[in-house]
């Protein structure tokens, strides 16, 4: 069982600061960390691994700091990680990304199942999963909250607003993977020390046989950003509390009309 | 952390990594069970899990290896979380009686107590007796060889993590004519009939575990004899030498946590228009708390560079102990007056610090002993 996930390191919600000037992300501030589906895709790939044997390959795309990420995927027990770094890669869509990111797979190796975090947390798009399935031509099942083998075949639990939906699609395979019900396992201390010394390997575009380039990065893209603003702070709304429900709807309906609402 | 210049990257990263999962595994924890008096065992998991047991153990037998002075870094970080919990998390994976320095013990025995411990077992150091605190050779537990066997018979206390260790380090009188010379140390594990009596209901250092070993007619192998027999206290006397200092980097960790709240809160409070940082009586007490715990603190790590030297310690060992844990002493108790009311209530963390600072003046030979012990070096030398 060849598992691969594929991950992206993102600024840390928690620390982020937006230069409203600028109209842009201050990256320098920003502590990075891997994004929490993408922790969640590894969780699940561990279990599988854990349960059926095989191997799990953790891949990022993404400058060179992204080696942090890996090297935290490698201490939660990722057997091997691979970088693929090129300025080339940089400043693309989703489009130019999975097209990247999908030589970068072919170059990597064969996999049984390919797992992915159903979206990250900072371009929110979803759409680098299923896009890498379409051009790897593979089944694909989105926002998985749990998976289970069956011979050659993959069942997928997915969340639905008032039951679970089980899915089963043939392998190979790429799955997203949304929240799950456990949280991702705690990188061991004795693996991340150990990551500090092995040997990344590192795919640049010169390495990917028959890649156009013109399709990478901020070329290749279809989508090109015009502006980026930090929308306006909105202010704290009004509560209207009256004794009775009669009495709170009226009030309501005074306070729409003097607005001009209705 | 940021009170010491000297670290290096890689110190930095496993004190990062330590703080990270204390905050997500520990912490939440530290008030339910310092309550309860409990030992947090599913916290003890996790960090298994994450492979913090048995830091110090030597590469060669799986361990880390960390040298004394990350050692002291990294139990000062634990501590600042909770040094209940701190204290007996990393003392769990300490082989008593078994280091380096320690050639008498076989190769098998270490081999085999090491392997144990990396496989998630617990051990404990097994010498207080009810009447045998500080003055450790009027021990009354009692090993008897029998043929291949030795018998143990008696009662110790005090024993951190007596109740949840898999094995002990025991140390029993093998000939009662000999006084300090007739202390030897066995490898106990708690399978052959080890009992636990009562648990002990402490003031401080709750999350740790500390009770009663009972041992009545408990048989062992012979070959688990440690180093050699009537050679106990000698291998004590130099262990504890050398856990002393560094067993106050726990102390450190406390006074930091509470110099830390103090300083938070002193910012925050204001008293006559003023936050009270800024009246000089509060902010000179401050300064005085900084200037007790960057001193431990030097101390501490001074004894450790010199223990991962194997220089002699002199008076280091006592001097660092007493000094260091009677400035956590101080410092806690001064951080309960910064807080005033506030400080005295359950709801602020620093009572509870004030309770977990005031072991380290008694445990490891009372502060007393301590300055005996100095005084008489300093009457020996030349």
């Amino acid at each position: 069982m060849n598992i691969l996930v594929c991950v992206k390191q993102v600024p840390d919600p928690v620390e982020i600061k937006f230069n409203s000037e600028t109209a842009s992300l201050i990256r320098a501030c920003a502590a990075n960390i891997v994004n929490p589906f993408d922790k969640y895709a590894l969780e699940l790939a561990l279990q599988l691994k854990e349960k059926h044997g095989g191997e799990v390959t953790v891949l990022t795309m993404g400058p060179p700091q992204a080696v942090d990420a890996l090297k935290e995927c490698y201490a939660m027990g990722a057997d091997k990680i691979v970088l693929a770094s090129d300025s080339l890669f940089e400043g693309g869509d989703t489009l130019a990304t999975s097209y990247a990111l999908f030589c970068a797979i072919k170059k990597t190796g064969e996999f049984d199942l390919i797992l992915y975090g159903k979206q990250a947390i900072d371009g929110n798009t979803a759409q680098v999963g299923p896009q890498v399935a379409e051009r790897l031509g593979v089944a694909q099942a989105t926002c998985a909250t749990g998976i289970e083998l069956a011979d050659d075949k993959v069942l997928v639990a997915r969340e639905q607003d008032d039951c679970q939906e089980i899915i089963e699609v043939k392998m190979p395979a790429l799955v997203t993977v949304a929240k799950l019900a456990v949280e991702p396992r705690n990188p061991n201390i004795r693996r991340k020390i150990a990551a500090n010394k092995i040997e990344m390997p590192v795919i640049s575009a010169a390495d990917l046989e028959g890649i156009d380039a013109a399709r990478l990065g901020l070329t290749g893209s279809a989508v090109k950003v015009k502006k980026m603003f930090a929308p306006p702070v909105r202010g704290a709304g009004i509560k209207i509390e009256n004794e009775t429900a009669d009495n709170a709807v009226k009030a309501l309906v005074d306070y729409l009309s003097n607005a001009k609402a209705i | 952390m940021a009170n010491y210049l000297l670290i290096n990257d890689e110190q930095a990263d496993l004190l990062n990594s330590i703080k990270e999962i204390l905050h997500k595994e520990l912490a939440p924890y530290v008030k339910e069970y310092d309550q309860k008096g409990e030992f947090p065992m599913h916290v003890l998991k996790k960090l298994n899990e994450a492979g913090f047991h048995s830091l110090n153990l030597p590469t060669r037998y799986g361990g880390l290896g960390i040298d004394k002075v990350t050692e002291c870094l990294v139990m000062e970080e634990f501590a600042k979380v909770d040094a209940g919990f701190a204290f007996s998390y990393l003392t769990s994976g300490i082989l008593f009686g078994f280091y380096e320095y320690n050639p008498d013990v076989s190769e098998e025995l270490r081999a085999y107590a090491a392997d144990r411990l990396i496989n998630g077992d617990i051990t404990a150091f097994a010498l207080t007796e009810s009447d045998a605190g500080s003055d450790a050779a009027a021990i009354k537990t009692t090993a008897k060889k029998v043929g291949d066997e030795y018998i143990l018979n008696g009662t110790k206390c005090f024993i951190t993590n007596g109740g949840i260790a898999d094995f002990y380090t025991v140390a029993a009188v093998t000939d009662k004519t000999k006084g300090t010379n007739g202390i030897s140390l066995f490898l106990v594990e708690k399978d052959r009939g080890v009992q636990c009596g009562k648990e002990e209901e402490k003031m401080g250092l709750r999350l740790s575990n500390t009770v009663e070993l009972i041992f009545d007619d408990v048989k062992i192998p012979a070959a688990n004899l440690l180093g050699r027999e009537n050679y106990g206290f000698k291998y004590v006397m130099h262990e504890m030498n050398l856990a002393r200092p560094v067993n106050m980097a726990f102390a450190v960790g406390i006074a930091q946590a509470a110099l830390d709240y103090a300083v938070k809160y002193a910012k925050e409070r204001v008293t006559f228009d003023k936050p009270i940082i800024q009246h000089q009586g509060v902010g000179f007490m401050l300064a005085d708390m900084e200037m007790l715990t960057q001193a431990a603190r030097s101390m501490v790590l001074y004894a450790a560079m010199a223990i991962d030297k194997g220089l002699p310690l002199g008076t280091l060992s006592s001097t660092t102990k007493t000094f260091a844990s009677e400035a956590c002493m101080k410092v806690t108790t001064d951080a309960v007056q910064v807080l005033g009311g506030y400080g005295y209530m359950k709801d602020y963390p620093v009572e509870k610090l004030m309770r977990d600072a005031k072991i380290f003046s008694i445990f490891e030979g009372t502060n007393q002993i301590q300055r005996m012990v100095t005084s008489n070096i300093l009457a020996r030398s030349k």
